[in-house]
């Protein structure tokens, strides 16, 4: 089998259909001779055993491992979605024990350069004194962070991540692309694919000796932890991340989860005095170390960007008090731009008096007129690129401008030449990859290595997150132009101990820390994922009994269907929003009430409708994302593909309500199998429950008000909204009547769909809430529960025994106004719940923190 | 010689009660040759917890605080007592010419810059409120022909734009970009100094914005009166040999005996009088008041209300 891979691979060349291999790139795979290079043998051995079957099964395994894994990189503006399925093609990239060593070395030196270069930049600034640093690429770059100049960061290490994207050229040398100074991704998404082809060919990893990932990750973690400024307080480290719809969200969480730091975002994290600390469901936790993903001018509104929300009011206050340390420092993104590249020889010689191990890619910074004068004579050769990365110029091949295009950007580089570097166009070498059918095909790659700094220098990862073109011969490398990855084998020349990948192991500190460190955030979140879970639940229960009744045909029973219809538009579910103020209006005109309930379950712009609150689900679940099972995020994924939009068939719109109702009960299973039964767990109930009461008691009390006909006929499909269908006819055996169903809906304490039973639950979890989560401020306490569940249980039931008449009447009303007491009680429950433990708001800082 | 007295009120009122509000103040008059600052104080309700004292990487005196309790309002006083000497402007003649400045303060590898030049450079380039560009640059040129002395340049150009643009406040807010200014032709004080300085730099010329205030004077025959005044602001320009020479484009006049200086930075948003973050608040109304008096006449314009304001 693999002989023709191979085969194919090769014959492509010769027959000049692709001249890529041996000809204008260097190919990663085959020599000059198109024989294999010798650390690509033992591996195209391996698959020479294989069937083109069996490759494809692995390639499945590793699609679906993917998907249930829910690896996803998120893409702008992609048509399929935030989401995008992670691309791992089936081979790995291969090097070599002694050019590996060569690599980790070079990166490692470069690496201690750029920070040496920032210590420098926001310290003495003695290299631009000495004029190895021209003004402009640090006073002129926006990235430049003037409040942290002179500021002391522990131990002097601005740099704590770096990630250096490298390419190999013809002559089978290596080129650094590009520098990651502010807080490089990919180290997560190379994990990961280790993690899944691990699963594809799990013998060859230790017969062929690849080395090990995690240790990377343990160096990480000790580094943040052994400068956390603790006073000898277990290290509280967080990663810090812009939230779900940053491009690499994924990674955020799958690292946060793998090192044990809690995920979270600006709003988690507040300033009191000049300590930084995370609102925890038990109160205030003093973080010691912040590992971000966010943008360096996005972290303090008040003295960086102002119009920022997604940062932390006053944590510069708590850097410079050096309370805090921030990995990598605010302002390390300065050195992305590849200006600096033409600089770091002289700049290296001058630092540690040493050469360069691996050289820049050729730039030429147009600030200088030499620089200038050359890439003016040389231009079709280059590509041009802003020297500030905010400029947000895509990089222009000057070979391909037509002559006005050509001319402008000549008149820009001779107005402003300082704005822009050249670079030379390099052929990146080639790697197999292969994802069906009889051929490897040959894609142009680079590759992003990793290095942390550790108090021993940088370490570097022996691996790393190699990127391949999407198309045949082109060169551009990028998982946001639809790139696929590889994982990335360092083959030792020895034996590689293997360490289990998962979670490094967790010390006493880390047990202790991981029960209180629960965000405020997750409870707040889970506490609406509890909410919607169940206001979809209901929503789907009470729309299905009326579009069944129309699909059945309605004129059997009119009566009972008006009636749904005028119950529902009392909850408000057909408005529709106003687009200008905002506002929630009442319907624009009655509606046919098929295509009124249909839009009620399909049509996304109405807020009240099944649509609109499944979205609102699937959002508060993806900000949990991280603590939930394959299994329970699937359930999301599923209702969200399964909406068919507006304007769909009643068939489609009962399909949907089938669909949403089964995965609500799959959820409502997993609340209570298969979550971790934290602290917040607790809330992810208290919102069902809540949510529960507060439809229960609009329904019910809305029913009561009916008119009499109306109300008798609709107690066959109150039972079935309430989901009380079946223990009604085990028990009475006969005809829905009124005096059985308003017990069994609410007075029932046996029945888990009855209000009485929603309000003895929630008493006894807000009891249990206090106990554990309750300090010195006042907990939620059952007090205000008890008298509605007391004036409930005593409600005059004799009333109900009437047929007909003032006494009847009188009871459904006395009745309707004690429940909508108790809708109210469940509203206040909420918005204590959020005062108390979500926002913290009037919450001083614990005593003694200052 | 003259003596003020500065008083600068913020009063903020919030639709609810803000229950945690971080602010950072540049609100103390900044010492230089031709100033002194003899009694600075600040006054702020609610009662704050004031954080160190620090300087900016400008070096203007940086406060800040924070109030963590429930208010529905914020008031900060600062109230200074400056006294200013007489500058000596040089002769236009006697400066550099403007593009031997330009040649000096460009990089040239391997080359150490002086001091003062490298200095100079943090104010040369584009900054949030500054722009550098090619329409700016072939406008100003007009002003800059080769070999022209650097304060006469200066001039002419400061000539032009209090020529060219009209002074109305209704034209911009603080939000408004110096490129708007630029082609509608109006604006105030900052939107003046704003596009003097995107012009100066857009030529390769170091300028910095200066924060401060402006003794104006009351309508002939009427009393001076409190809050009459405003902050205000100009441009201050890197002459080689001279050091840094203020221009106000606003009033066409080099800063002397009437100009306040609170601080400079790159532009506006360096060195913001307050600038802050608030949890809650909703919609907010905000009053300001800037009173500038010769200390000779404070008694008379504040009279017996003084500072009770502030309590």
């Amino acid at each position: 089998m693999m002989g023709d891979l191979l085969r194919g691979y090769g014959r492509n060349v010769e027959a000049a259909a692709l001249p890529d291999v041996g000809r204008s790139r260097y190919d990663e795979m085959l020599d000059e001779a198109r024989a294999p290079r010798p650390h690509w043998r033992g591996f195209l051995g391996k698959l020479d055993a294989l069937p083109e079957s069996a490759l494809l099964a692995q390639r499945e395994l590793i699609h679906e491992s993917l998907a249930s894994d829910g690896v996803t990189y998120n893409v702008y503006a992609d048509p399929k979605g935030v989401a995008r399925p992670w691309e791992l093609d089936l081979l790995p990239f291969i090097l070599p024990a002694d050019e590996w060593r060569q690599i980790a070395s070079a990166v490692a030196q470069r690496a201690r350069l750029l920070d040496g270069v920032l210590r420098d930049l926001y310290g003495p600034q003695q290299l631009l004194a000495e004029g190895l640093v021209p003004p402009a690429l640090v006073f002129g770059q926006r990235s430049y962070l003037w409040p942290l100049h002179g500021v002391d960061v522990p131990d002097g290490t601005r740099m704590h991540v770096y990630a250096a994207d490298l390419a190999r050229s013809r002559d089978g040398r290596w080129w650094v692309l590009a520098d990651r100074t502010r807080g490089p991704s990919g180290a997560g998404y190379a994990l990961q694919n280790r993690m899944t082809l691990t699963r594809a060919f799990p013998d060859a990893f230790r017969e062929l000796h690849v080395e090990q990932l995690a240790p990377f990750f343990t160096a990480l973690q000790h580094a943040l932890h052994r400068l956390s400024p603790t006073e000898g307080e277990p290290p509280l480290v967080v990663l810090l991340t812009p939230g779900p719809y940053n491009e690499t969200y994924f990674e955020h969480s799958f690292v946060a989860r793998y090192l044990g730091f809690p995920l979270v975002e600006g709003q988690d994290l507040t300033v009191r005095g000049d300590r930084v600390y995370l609102k925890t469901l038990r109160g205030l936790r003093r973080v010691h170390a912040i590992l971000r993903r966010l943008d360096d001018d996005y972290c303090d509104p008040v003295e960086l960007r102002a119009d920022s929300a997604l940062g932390i009011p006053g944590l510069l206050n708590a850097i410079r008090a050096g309370n805090v340390v921030m990995a990598n420092a605010l302002g390390s993104a300065i050195l992305e731009t590849g200006a600096f590249s033409g600089f770091y020889p002289a700049i290296s010689r001058r630092l540690f008096g040493e050469d360069l191990q691996m050289p820049s890619i050729a730039t030429w910074w147009c600030g200088e007129q030499p620089a200038l004068d050359y890439v003016l004579a040389h231009l079709d050769e280059l590509v041009l690129k802003p020297a500030y990365p905010s400029m947000r110029m895509e990089p222009v091949f000057a070979s391909t401008l037509g002559r006005a295009e050509r001319a402008e950007l000549i008149e820009r580089l001779q107005t402003q030449p300082h704005a822009y570097i050249a670079q030379e166009h390099v052929r990146l070498s080639s790697t197999p990859t292969w994802s069906a059918g009889p051929q490897l095909q040959p894609r142009a790659t680079s590759l992003r290595v990793f290095a942390v700094a550790t108090e021993n220098g940088y370490v570097v990862m022996p691996g790393g997150l190699t990127r391949v073109a999407q198309q045949e011969g082109g060169d551009v490398v990028s998982m946001q132009w639809g790139g696929a990855s590889k994982d990335t084998w360092m083959l030792a020349d020895r034996p590689v101990a293997r360490v289990p990948l998962g979670r490094p192991r967790l010390g006493v500190a880390d047990v202790v820390a991981s029960v209180v460190d629960v965000a405020s955030r997750v409870g707040e979140n889970l506490f609406w994922m509890g909410r919607y879970a169940e206001r979809c639940e209901s929503l789907a229960r009470l729309l299905r009994a009326g579009l069944v009744r129309m699909a059945d045909g309605a004129e059997d029973d009119p009566t009972a269907l008006e009636a749904l219809v005028s119950v529902v538009d009392g909850l408000h579910i057909f408005a529709v929003r106003d687009t200008e103020s905002g506002k929630t209006l009442p319907p624009p005109m009655p509606k046919r009430p098929t295509s009124a309930l249909v839009d009620a379950v399909l049509d996304p712009t109405l807020p009240g409708g099944l649509a609109a609150n499944v979205y609102r689900l699937v959002s508060s679940a993806n900000h949990v994302r991280e603590r939930m099972s394959t299994d329970n995020w699937h359930v999301f994924n599923r209702l969200r593909q399964r909406m068919p939009g507006r304007n769909a068939s009643l068939g489609a719109a009962l399909d949907t309500l089938d669909e949403t109702m089964l995965a609500c009960v799959s959820l409502a299973g997993f609340a209570m199998d298969d979550m971790t039964r934290d602290e917040s767990w607790q809330f992810l109930l208290l919102g069902r429950r809540l949510e529960r009461l507060a439809h229960l008691t609009s329904v019910v009390a809305r029913v009561l008000r009916l008119e009499e006909e109306e109300r008798l006929a609709s107690l066959d499909w109150l039972l079935e909204a309430a989901n009380s269908i079946v223990t009604f006819r085990a028990r009475y055996r006969r005809a829905p009547e009124l005096l059985p169903v308003i017990h069994l809906v609410v007075l029932d304490e046996s029945n888990p769909h009855a209000v009485l039973f929603q309000l003895n639950e929630l008493a006894l979890m807000l009891e249990r809430v206090a106990d554990e989560l309750g300090q010195d401020a006042p907990a939620i306490t059952s007090d205000a529960i008890e008298p509605v569940a007391e004036a409930l249980r005593s409600a005059p039931l004799a009333g109900f025994d009437q047929d007909a008449g003032p006494g009847l009447e009188a009871a459904c009303e006395a009745l309707a106004q004690l429940l909508a007491r108790t809708e109210r009680l469940a509203y206040t429950l909420s918005d204590e719940l959020q005062r108390r433990f979500f926002s913290h708001a009037g919450t001083p800082a614990p005593i003694g923190a200052r | 010689m003259k003596t003020y007295v500065v008083v600068h009120d913020t009063r903020y009122v919030y639709e609810h009660p803000a229950s945690v509000s971080r602010q950072v103040l540049h609100l103390t008059p900044r010492a230089t040759p031709w100033q002194t600052c003899i009694e600075h104080a600040l006054a702020v309700k609610p009662e704050p917890a004031w954080l160190p004292a620090a300087t900016d990487a400008f070096g203007n005196e940086l406060r800040s605080f924070v109030i963590e309790e429930d208010h529905e309002a914020l008031f900060v006083r600062a109230k200074s007592t400056v006294t200013l000497t007489p500058r000596t402007l040089p002769d236009d003649a006697r400066t550099p010419a403007w593009d031997e400045v330009r040649a000096r303060l460009a990089y040239r590898a391997g080359v150490r810059p002086r001091p003062a030049d490298l200095e100079a450079t943090r104010y040369l380039f584009e900054s949030t409120r500054v722009r550098n560009k090619r329409e700016l640059t072939a406008w100003t040129a007009v002003c800059f022909p080769p070999g022209r002395p650097l304060l006469a340049g200066v001039r002419a150009l400061m000539e032009r734009i209090h020529r060219e643009l009209a002074f109305d406040p209704k034209a911009t807010t603080v939000a408004t970009p110096v490129m708007e200014v630029f082609a509608n032709r109006r604006g105030v004080c900052q939107d003046f100094a704003h596009l003097m300085l995107s012009c100066l730099r857009s030529i390769g010329l170091a300028a910095r914005y200066v924060s401060g205030y402006l003794l104006t004077k009351p309508p002939p025959g009427k009393p001076r009166l409190v809050g009459a005044d405003a902050s205000h602001a100009w441009v201050s320009v890197y002459c080689p040999e001279h050091g840094w020479i203020d221009v106000d484009p606003t009033n066409a006049l080099f800063p002397d005996l009437e100009h306040v200086t609170l601080g400079w930075g790159r532009d506006y948003d360096d060195v913001i009088p307050l600038r802050g973050v608030l949890l809650g608040g909703g919609a907010q109304d905000l009053e300001i008041e800037v009173t500038v008096v010769p200390i000779e006449d404070y008694a008379s314009v504040f009279g017996a209300i003084s500072d009770d304001r502030v309590r």
